[in-house]
């Protein structure tokens, strides 16, 4: 359970703290109950879990996508519970990539401009650097030879990775993926894997995933299983010494 | 903002036939608002018009509008002195050249001296009660259009006979009248004359044309055995629409009474402004029936790219962001179909205007009157360009509002 002791030096990029989520309806649902939870920068995370256990709902509650019922979240530091919905699509923005089951790619668009998107909505660079940057991002994904393709003029596999370059657009620190291999094949899915091993292992990225594999999270370095809503078990599943 | 835009674009082009239909909607409403108002205010202008030419802009006459003020009264406020009537004096306006020169000092138009008396026309066994109009031959083309509408005749024809009279065109069909006929004029005080008919006017107002004759000033004198009385001064104005200022000043100047056109036909501008409010409204329901397929089309492209919008706000685009890029996609219909609406109104203008019609045979040829105005096209696309917004709106915000997760999960 003690996490790394580089690790815990560090301070949480995301943090959540006694984090319950309930739906309002006729009879209320509750997704997740008393989440604490702390993810560390260039940690490895698998959220696993049965179906319906709550483990994407409790991604969407890191990734600002839905807000707890009771209970905080943190992102980079910041509470997210008293700022604006503006605001935390900032945060959103600049500091957390996603990538989906399936690749939500804009059909209209081609992959190059697919990942400008969230540079363009951040609008810092300029047309010419955005599309240096999304060619390289491109490019460093194996994607060079596709920039200029549409998403129909893809495979599976080419569009989650177009899906990942565009998570990787801003250079946030954290990329939360909700079952990115989940629709791929067998080879597709090792090479999205792989990337993302990469992200963590060679550019320092944090990556959050939630799996449904325990085959695949057994890969990961940390594993974090829900059942119905709850943490049942947050273990380390690779040592921190072969890192 | 080209973020927008692009976004924007590209749902419109992927919407190329549904988009086209609304575009077509918004030209439609634009094109036939354009019409309309071209077609109200043309018909409106050239009425005014007509009756503004037929008769003077601002006519003086000598009736006094109130009693003078007691000189008692003018000593003591308490003074209060009932049953005055106006002063019994010799009628008709005082030294009328020195009025009109004063007037001419300062009036912008032309003015000119007339003699307006009642009479009951007899010919043939008809008797018709008529105004005579003692007008001066060479001064009536500066102050009214009298002389370019004369059917048959001309004003100088007045010259020509010792008693000569011009007749209004449908008053001389009343009692069969022609040129060269004689006819019996007598007044309310009993004066009695007889006159040959050496014109027919026409001014294409029927009441006018019912009722007026002309005669020299010096006739309708001798008519009214009043010698040199000149009862109205009549006056022709550069710019007809400050009669009503002129009017006013000339009151207080000369404390005659002076009635501007728009005075003298109240009733009938206060009917055009009902014509002008039924307008609007028509014009406003056409634009906005043609929004209602620009809100259709933003609704349904904001339906079919829930799940893009979404992705968007997932991605940290802002709720004005998505709510941007559809009404952008709307006000882009709204301002093609305003482009196109322009044109297609100017067509119908230019088709509606190639017309020539015989209302009744008492007209000329005439076309449909039509009034061309940058205003009439600046309020169209305006109004589209505004409806198209607000339609765009409120599709947009309900989109912009969606919430990812329900999207995402549902698309999972």
């Amino acid at each position: 359970m003690a996490a790394p002791a580089a690790a815990a030096a560090e301070a949480p990029l995301i943090e959540a703290v006694n984090v319950s989520r309930v739906l309002d309806e006729a009879v209320p649902v509750t997704l997740v109950r008393d989440i604490d939870l702390a993810i560390r920068p260039r940690e490895f995370v698998a959220i696993t879990g049965p179906s319906g256990s709550g483990k994407s709902s409790l991604l969407y509650l890191l990734g600002l996508l839905d807000l707890p019922t009771t209970g905080e979240v943190r992102v980079l530091g910041r509470p997210t519970a008293t700022i604006s919905e503006d605001e935390r699509a900032r945060i959103r923005l600049e500091g957390l990539g996603f990538v989906f089951q399936f690749h939500f790619l804009l059909p209209e668009f081609t992959a190059r401009e697919n990942v400008m998107l969230p540079m363009r909505a951040l609008g810092r660079l300029s047309e010419a650097e955005m599309r240096a940057r999304a060619d390289e991002i491109l490019a460093s994904l194996g994607l060079a030879e596709h920039a200029g393709k549409r998403p129909d003029q893809m495979s599976g596999g080419q569009r989650q990775r177009v899906a990942v370059a565009r998570a990787l657009a801003n250079d946030p620190p954290v990329i939360l993926a909700d079952e990115p291999t989940g629709s791929l094949d067998t080879r597709s899915s090792e090479q999205v894997f792989a990337i993302l091993r990469a992200l963590v292992d060679e550019r320092g990225k944090t990556v959050v995933a939630v799996t449904h594999s325990m085959e695949l999270a057994a890969r990961m370095d940390r594993r974090i299983q829900i059942v119905d809503g709850r943490i049942t078990a947050d273990e380390q599943t690779r040592p921190a010494a072969t890192r | 903002m080209s973020l927008v835009l692009d976004i924007a674009f590209t749902h419109v082009r992927a919407r190329a036939r549904q988009t086209l239909v609304a575009i077509f909607g918004v030209a439609t409403g634009v094109g036939f608002s354009i019409m309309m108002a071209a077609l109200m205010q043309g018909s409106q202008v050239d009425f005014i018009n007509k009756l503004v030419d037929a008769m003077p802009h601002i006519a003086i006459s000598d009736e006094r509008p109130a009693p003078p003020v007691q000189p008692a009264e003018r000593a003591y406020d308490a003074a209060a002195i009932h049953g005055l009537t106006p002063e019994t004096r010799r009628l008709g306006i005082k030294n009328p050249l020195a009025t009109m020169a004063a007037l001419e000092t300062w009036v912008p138009g032309e003015i000119g001296p007339g003699v307006i008396t009642r009479a009951i026309i007899r010919y043939a066994g008809r008797d018709v009660s008529v105004t005579v109009n003692g007008i001066d031959p060479m001064r009536e083309p500066k102050i009214s259009t009298l002389a370019t509408k004369m059917r048959q005749g001309s004003l100088v024809s007045l010259y020509r006979a010792t008693n000569a009279i011009i007749l209004g065109s449908r008053l001389a069909t009343k009692i069969g009248a022609r040129i060269g006929s004689t006819i019996s004029l007598t007044t309310t005080t009993g004066g009695q004359m007889t006159a040959e008919v050496v014109g027919i006017s026409h001014i294409g107002v029927r009441t006018a044309d019912e009722t007026t004759a002309y005669t020299l000033i010096k006739t309708a004198q001798i008519l009214q055995a009043q010698t040199g009385i000149i009862n109205e001064i009549r006056i022709r104005l550069d710019d007809p629409m400050i009669a009503k200022d002129v009017a006013d000043r000339i009151v207080r100047e000369t404390n005659y009474q002076a009635v501007a056109w728009m005075e003298a036909q109240e009733e009938l501008l206060s009917a055009f402004q009902v014509r002008n409010i039924i307008m609007t409204t028509v014009v406003g329901a056409i634009l906005l029936v043609a929004s209602f397929g620009t809100y259709n089309i933003i609704s349904t492209i904001t339906h079919e790219k829930a799940r893009d919008i979404a992705i968007m706000k997932s991605l940290g685009f802002r709720e004005v962001t998505v709510r941007r890029i559809f009404v952008v996609e709307a006000l882009t219909i709204g301002l093609v179909g305003s482009v196109f609406g322009c044109v297609l109104g100017y067509a119908l203008c230019l088709f509606l205007g190639s017309f020539e019609f015989e209302f009744s045979a008492f007209t000329d040829m005439t076309r449909i009157p039509l009034l061309y105005s940058v205003n009439h096209y600046l309020i169209a696309t305006g109004v589209a360009l505004l409806s198209s917004g607000i339609a765009g709106y409120f599709p947009a915000r309900k989109a912009a509002r969606v919430h990812p997760v329900e999207i995402i999960r549902g698309a999972a």
